[in-house]
């Protein structure tokens, strides 16, 4: 029978040999192959203690970033809701009072913001939308929860902690950042 | 009267025998369904189950618990009487095996002479037989009461499988049989323990490798284990004779498949591998020095270093190779371990005309 495409390889059913057919010399080089794989490195991660090594430009959970002074760096200007092709991004602007220049860098800023995760692609058009620095995407994945609406991060879930008031927590996280932005 | 005359201590150990060599059969399956999926595990490069208790001991014990607390099911079409026997059936057939194999020499407790063995019947080899034999009633009712296509179709793949294979079972045995003179199990391994080298000269392996190659072989297709593992071949049928069983008396097959091994592991340590001899030693010069009870748990720990390793012989080989068709099945059986068994008994008999003339 003519084969349908030029590309099918002819198969010879030639019967087995005397030594085939004794089955057994195959079936030791078999076993050799896996008594070898017993000793080899396993590819298994164990993943709550052991995490995998992500690439520079992994992108996981959202940040929302704040300057050396603890100040956010968001001014609501909406390019990033804008940008978002998911549209997961929600946010209020709101201007800044008198006495609040210690929290919000500029005039403006984000009064509400909220990023369902449920709907995020994690495209990371958000953070190259962003003229401010104010977003970027961390290395923390798999978020779990046990009701849709806990998949709405708010402002508190995504800001970075404040470098006057937790400066390690606000270094881990950097951290991470600067290493990314080096490489 | 006679005959009612039973010495209670005797009725006494040998039902603590019994009990224990029960629960340690139980054990040891337990954990060899542990070993096969961290052996298959490390084959196939994986971890294998860790997370239930250090090096995850305790997840046979998870999955028992498991099994118990599953919703039991019976079918409505099923035959319910047998539905319920078969599991039970493939159980008891699994355990009765261990009666006839000696476990160790004897230990002396409170000055009694205690036998390691709960029955040193003069017809052993042919009680195996025939109790290995039994084990086909398990999987045909099982498969039969379920009342399913897929159920009956393994339970009779199963019966001629573990039919065809006794055959070529038996005729390899004869040769050693001849060999032996005696179809006691203690009595092969005693004779065996008196060859040179500490008995390792001994070994009937040494002087029936090709049918102790049968025996293993037929032994594998006994126990229903990869490449014979037709008739609970998961891709085809569904898993097979137990497809319709669920909680505890699927447990039971599953048990009484790890028995089988164990056991059957240790029959084949009996025959070809000296049994509870420790090969190198010389057990009576040692029991002399040593005292006997010490020599006695040595050579059950010899003995059960052999069955280890043949439980993972029968792990390796399942990770290795696949399964056969049917058709090579039978032809393997019929064709070519028979054949080879025959041919291995006459040659057998004509070296020992030749040595005795």
């Amino acid at each position: 029978m003519a084969s349908l495409t030029k590309r099918a390889k002819v198969l010879e059913q030639t019967p087995l040999s005397f030594m085939e057919s004794l089955y057994l010399p195959n079936i030791f080089k078999g076993m050799a192959i896996t008594f070898g794989h017993i000793f080899k490195k396993k590819a298994t991660i164990s993943y709550p203690e052991e995490k995998r090594p992500f690439s520079p430009v992994f992108r996981g959970l959202h940040v929302l970033n704040r300057d050396e002074e603890g100040r956010e760096n968001c001014t609501a200007c909406g390019l990033c809701a804008v940008a978002c092709p998911a549209e997961a991004i929600t946010m209020e602007g709101a201007e800044r009072q008198k006495n609040e220049e210690h929290l919000y860098r500029e005039e403006k800023y984000a009064a509400k913001y909220e990023i369902n995760m449920l709907r995020c692609i994690f495209c990371g058009l958000c953070e190259e939308a962003c003229p401010k620095d104010a977003i970027y995407m961390s290395e923390t994945f798999a978020p779990s929860n046990f009701t849709r609406q806990g998949f709405i991060y708010s402002k508190d879930e995504l800001l970075i902690p404040n470098p006057t008031t937790n400066k390690e927590g606000y270094e881990a996280a950097r951290g991470l950042r600067e290493a990314q932005i080096k490489k | 009267m006679e005959i009612l005359q039973i010495d209670l201590f005797l009725f006494l150990e040998k039902l603590l025998l019994i009990g224990g060599i029960i629960t340690f059969s139980l054990v040891i399956a337990m954990y060899t369904t542990y070993a096969e999926r961290k052996v298959a595990a490390v084959i196939q490069d994986r971890l294998g189950p860790n997370r239930a208790g250090p090096f995850g001991l305790a997840q046979p014990l998870a999955d028992g618990l498991k099994l118990f607390f599953k919703e039991e099911i019976i079918p409505l079409t099923s035959n319910k009487v047998l539905f319920i026997i078969g599991p039970a059936l493939a159980m008891m057939t699994a355990m009765l095996t261990s009666a006839v194999i000696p476990w160790g020499s004897s230990i002396n407790v409170f000055g009694r002479d205690v036998s390691l063995q709960i029955a040193d019947v003069n017809i052993g080899v042919l009680y195996v037989f025939g109790v290995v034999s039994l084990g086909v009633y398990g999987i045909m009712i099982g498969g039969w009461s379920s009342n399913n296509k897929f159920s009956l179709i393994a339970a009779v793949r199963g019966a001629s499988q573990i039919i065809s294979y006794e055959l070529a079972m038996g005729l390899s045995l004869i040769a050693l049989l001849m060999m032996t003179g005696s179809l006691s199990m203690k009595t092969i391994v005693e004779q065996q323990m008196s060859g040179g080298w500490g008995g390792f000269l001994g070994w009937n392996i040494l002087y029936q490798p090709l049918g102790f190659l049968i025996f293993l072989i037929c032994v594998f297709a006994e126990c229903n284990r990869t490449p014979f593992d037709l008739p609970e071949a998961e891709n085809e049928l569904n898993f097979g004779y137990h497809q319709e069983y669920s909680s505890m008396k699927l447990g039971f097959y599953l048990f009484a498949e790890y028995i089988n091994m164990f056991i059957s592991s240790a029959v084949v340590s009996t025959l070809f591998f000296g049994g509870y001899d420790i090969p190198f030693v010389n057990e009576t010069a040692l029991a002399a020095s040593w005292g006997g009870n010490i020599v006695a748990v040595m050579g059950f720990a010899a003995l059960f270093a052999k069955i280890v390793f043949f439980l993972f012989l029968f792990m390796w080989v399942r990770w290795t190779i696949p399964r056969f068709r049917y058709d090579q099945l039978m032809d393997l059986g019929w064709k070519k371990l028979i054949p080879l068994a025959l041919a291995n008994m006459l040659i057998t008999a004509i070296v020992i005309l030749w040595l005795n003339k």
